[in-house]
């Protein structure tokens, strides 16, 4: 070997050298790997969507020939007959009576899950534990043993085929999941301004709406985030309380409309399906930030 | 702050009291009761002892079926989704380009979750003739009958759910953020390598948010409605008619409040039984730092 006749020095800086070479080589593979994987998993995130979008402007007989998502003789004959619908009403009216569930369902949300947060986060009385601790078992508790008896009450109450059932219970702080949320969130923010205003005589309330809400906004904004997703998506509520086809949000008119139409015009409903998971595409990238520190704020610190 | 009034924190919590009784403990109590009973909406609930319990676990073949079919879901769907979630957050905690598009491409489907629109898509994507299948002929497999093969049919709502990993992903990439970069400095100079750091530091310090998404992805997995009800019906033949199905048929399209509210019950045992255990074995292998118990 020549290595006999070099110096020890100018071996041993060969030796770092190649080893600073393999190194940077296994960087530059591991990279490469690190790239791979993440391109092809978002490839396989996104691609149903694109097909989705593309396959909606297909005409039937081309959804099936291919799978590209680019349609060869684009219509939107899928759009204009999906929107008319099997049923006196259209798509329109359907989107409206989401709006008619959604916005209150979120008002009351962010109302009462603020207040509660507040009581958890801020004051000390008789049976918090115990109370707490039920927050966290709401947390964990399967709807699905309550929702018999649910369905019971709301219909003794005569509330069946209205609206009031899908709300009335996010009023009253039942998405246990928001107050928690809440609850992580204020106990990270000092108390001194709180105490400050207390000092210049504010009541609790005041304190609540002009110091602490404020502070909150940023929380808040993710909590009416994902229960504006959450209540878009929702199938199971409706589906139980809402028999009415006129009183139907989007998501029953989209199950409606597979029912009737399914096995001829698969571009009404693909169509369709593209309207109604718009509203949660188009918010989501607009505010991506605050779902994303919502879900970790949500899980992380608890 | 609490000096003037000792319940004023109750006032706040107001709401939220009244909303655990009426909708949640109120419910809870009924539900159990009810399920000791004959209820068909038409008359008076008819307690009936434990009628339906002995008929679901002696003479309610679908039950069973049901009840495996929930338990092979639940326990294929969870473990596959943390691994999966938990190895793209690793890769994502590198400083990477294009990191924040990586990131929202993943939890974009996580954001459109249950919507019945992801469940009519993905009854597209595996059709006999849908994008799944050309992409298999297209490299050289077989086509899979998705659908009409009752050994494949679950799997395809495990695969939608599996595609929903981004908030587990979320809550695993946060907690990786989180680590101390000294600790890794420091098993580097030890002379640690990736696999052993990754097993004896990153390991131990994230358990907390592993126990975290598998307490949530559990309790959720148990009540998964949506994928099949609207992807396969229940169907072929009941392989994947799970538990939240048939008890909302029994429930709502025959009626039969007691005796759904008893296959209600005996999903919520399970969820609890297991939701038990796991707080029970967290305390030997979830590690929190600044823990002082011992």
């Amino acid at each position: 070997m020549a290595d006999h006749v070099l110096s020890p020095n100018l071996a041993a800086d060969q030796e770092a050298d190649r080893i600073l070479k393999a190194q940077r080589r296994r960087h530059t593979v591991s990279m490469i790997l690190r790239y791979g994987v993440l391109t092809l998993v978002g490839l396989l995130m996104l691609y149903p969507l694109i097909w989705l979008i593309g396959a909606s402007f297909k005409p039937n007989s081309e959804i099936f020939a291919g799978a590209g998502f680019i349609p060869q003789e684009p219509t939107t004959s899928g759009y204009v007959n999906g929107w008319k619908t099997s049923t006196p009403y259209t798509f329109g009216h359907f989107f409206w009576n989401t709006f008619l569930i959604v916005v209150p369902k979120i008002i009351g949300t962010a109302i009462s899950c603020t207040a509660v947060a507040y009581g958890f986060a801020r004051f000390e009385f008789p049976g918090k534990k115990i109370l707490f601790a039920s927050l966290i078992a709401t947390l964990l508790l399967p709807n699905v043993v309550t929702r018999i008896p649910q369905y019971l009450l709301f219909r003794d109450l005569g509330w069946l085929d209205t609206f009031l059932p899908l709300w009335v219970p996010s009023a009253l702080a039942g998405d246990a999941f928001f107050v928690f949320m809440l609850v992580q969130f204020l106990r990270a923010i000092p108390r001194d301004m709180e105490e400050a205003a207390r000092v210049d005589g504010a009541n609790t309330w005041q304190v609540l709406i002009f110091i602490v809400v404020p502070l909150l906004i940023p929380a808040l904004i993710s909590v009416c985030l994902f229960q504006f997703m959450w209540t878009m998506n929702d199938f199971l509520g409706p589906l139980i309380y809402i028999s009415s086809v006129d009183k139907f949000p989007v998501s029953l008119a989209l199950k409606l409309s597979i029912d009737t139409t399914e096995a001829f015009e698969w571009n009404r409903i693909l169509a369709m399906s593209v309207l109604t998971i718009m509203p949660a595409l188009i918010v989501f990238f607009v505010a991506q930030k605050y779902f994303i520190e919502g879900i970790s704020a949500g899980g992380v610190k608890g | 702050m609490s000096g003037d009034n000792r319940f004023l924190g109750l006032i706040y919590l107001s709401p939220y009291i009244l909303g655990l009784m009426v909708f949640t403990a109120l419910p809870f109590a009924a539900s159990f009761y009810l399920s000791f009973t004959d209820y068909n909406l038409m008359s008076a609930p008819v307690f009936t002892g434990l009628d339906n319990y002995w008929k679901l676990f002696t003479g309610d073949r679908t039950f069973r079926k049901s009840l495996w079919v929930t338990l092979v879901y639940v326990f294929t769907t969870v473990p596959l989704k943390l691994a999966f979630a938990l190895f793209i957050a690793v890769i994502l905690n590198y400083k990477l380009k294009f990191i924040n598009f990586f990131r929202t491409a993943f939890y974009v489907p996580s954001i459109l979750g249950g919507s019945i629109a992801i469940a009519v898509m993905w009854r597209y994507l595996f059709a006999d003739v849908g994008i799944v299948n050309m992409a298999l002929q297209g490299i050289g497999l077989e086509p899979v009958n998705w659908f009409g093969d009752p050994t494949n049919a679950l799997f395809t709502i495990t695969l939608l759910r599996l595609w929903q990993f981004g908030s587990a992903m979320v809550i695993f990439l946060a907690a990786l953020q989180s680590i101390d970069k000294s600790l890794y400095e420091a098993a580097s100079i030890d002379g640690a390598g990736k696999f052993s750091t990754f097993w004896h530091i990153t390991m131990p310090l994230i358990t907390p948010v592993i126990f975290f998404n598998l307490i949530m992805q559990m309790v959720q997995a148990f009540q998964e409605f949506n994928g099949p009800y609207i992807i396969t019906q229940g169907g072929p033949l009941k392989s994947t008619y799970l538990l939240p199905l048939y008890i909302y048929e029994e429930a709502f399209k025959r009626f039969d409040m007691g005796y759904a509210s008893a296959i209600a019950w005996v999903l919520f045992v399970i969820i609890m039984v297991l939701t038990v255990i796991a707080f029970w074995s967290s305390r030997h292998w979830v590690y929190y730092a600044g823990d002082k118990r011992s």
